[in-house]
């Protein structure tokens, strides 16, 4: 793992264009699957995968060789992408705690099938947590990131993140717990 | 450990749209679009920089043939963009880049320079290779300016068809003698008439009143009336009876 880190960054240093599909495809995966489960619909996760690489490709072409061979490539791809889950929050509504009674109309049919499955319930229960929580635990157990790398992403301290980390599980646990008593 | 594992699990992928979204929004990848050219469609490629290609699509056949020829992985898209249509409109039909933008950034340093000072070459007139080498500072590159222009990523919008053989012939062009004469009768010119001066030997014209000489095509040389127009075989003649170089076209030696 921390072989093939080194070496993206280092063929990114000698050749941006060259290496920059190769880092799209080694990580568009991870980063889609941590953004879906920070953000609403699919096709804002699918935006901001895109948007994340599109910014990181624009800040790595004003970087010196040195410094690109330096970074923490992952945690410095989530700070960016962090960011743009944020903003699009703040331009969403409010997300429902619970799974509505009526069906949501403003959501295309991948989404509707989505809510069907068990995969949806978990949608569910992440969004109920604070931004915070929610974006620890799904960088933790959802993308793999170290507890380093997600406090850089996130500007949080590496306690602050374990703790965060710790809290989200109680709760998702004490959320399975009750829907399974009921 | 349940949670962990469930969490885990949540795992997928990224639809196949990312990538390609994301290529064309770095402008590692370019898009391409069929627009109305000069005397034919053309296909015109871009990316986030600017304009990539530019050919005519009967040199390419059918559109689907052109990521095949293209250097660059290119992705179709329903048309030419609104920050590029306009600038590209009037950039063919006035036959000026204007303040289109190209991108020659995967070009060589020598290719970028003899397109670009191609490119300052009005519609109308024409230069020979030999102008374009001694302007660009390599007088001896005469061959290597035509193979650099033989394979210009952009034709029509930067006009190597309006560069001729040193002879004064209309030579060689990368779609054929016949498109390149087409191109330059549609700005003016006729090949015929450039053809028959460089038969009798003549290289420049000059004007006895005011004492310059001038490519023949150039706008200065065709505002002289036949009564003062006076033809020269070459500079040095030109030189020794007293002329000096237009200043505008600055004919080379």
């Amino acid at each position: 793992m921390e072989a093939v880190i080194a070496d993206i960054r280092h063929e990114l240093a000698a050749d941006l264009d060259g290496a920059f599909p190769d880092l799209v495809r080694s990580r568009q995966d991870r980063i889609f699957s941590g953004v879906l489960r920070m953000v609403r619909h699919h096709a804002d996760a699918a935006d901001i995968t895109q948007e994340t690489f599109i910014r990181a490709y624009r800040a790595l072409g004003g970087y010196e060789p040195a410094r690109i061979e330096a970074m923490s490539l992952d945690g410095w791809l989530w700070t960016i992408a962090i960011n743009l889950c944020r903003n699009r929050g703040r331009s969403r509504s409010p997300v429902p705690a619970t799974i509505p009674e009526q069906p949501d109309r403003s959501v295309g049919p991948e989404e509707l099938a989505l809510r069907s499955t068990e995969e949806a319930r978990w949608q569910q229960r992440l969004l109920a947590l604070s931004p915070a929580q929610r974006a620890a635990v799904v960088l933790r157990h959802v993308v793999g990131l170290g507890y380093d790398e997600i406090a850089e992403a996130t500007g949080r301290p590496v306690g602050t993140v374990k703790a965060d980390v710790h809290r989200a599980l109680t709760r998702l646990r004490r959320m399975v717990e009750r829907e399974e008593a009921t | 450990m349940r949670i962990e594992q469930a969490l885990s699990e949540l795992a997928t992928t990224a639809p196949a749209t990312v990538l390609a979204g994301v290529m064309v929004g770095t402008g590692l990848w370019d898009e391409y679009a069929v627009f109305a050219g000069p005397t034919e469609p053309v296909i015109v490629a871009w990316n986030r920089r600017g304009v990539t290609a530019c050919v005519p699509l009967s040199a390419v056949g059918e559109e689907a043939a052109f990521p095949g020829r293209h250097p660059r992985p290119a992705r179709k898209a329903a048309a030419v963009p609104r920050r590029i249509e306009g600038r590209l409109r009037h950039a063919l039909e006035s036959g000026r880049l204007g303040d289109l933008p190209v991108d020659l950034s995967a070009l060589g340093d020598f290719q970028r320079a003899v397109l670009e000072k191609c490119a300052e070459i009005p519609p109308g007139e024409i230069r020979p290779y030999g102008w374009v080498a001694a302007e660009i500072g390599s007088p001896g590159a005469v061959r290597a300016v035509g193979t650099a222009l033989g394979n210009n990523p952009v034709p029509i919008l930067i006009p190597c068809h309006r560069v001729v053989r040193s002879d004064g012939r209309i030579g060689d062009y990368a779609y054929g003698t016949q498109m390149k004469r087409d191109l330059l009768v549609a700005e003016g010119v006729d090949p015929g008439a450039v053809e028959e001066t460089a038969r009798r030997n003549v290289r420049f014209t000059g004007s006895d009143t005011t004492g310059i000489y001038c490519y023949p095509t150039c706008r200065h040389a065709r505002r002289v009336g036949e009564t003062h127009k006076v033809e020269f075989h070459s500079a040095a003649e030109a030189g020794s009876l007293g002329y000096r170089p237009c200043k505008v076209c600055r004919p080379a030696a």
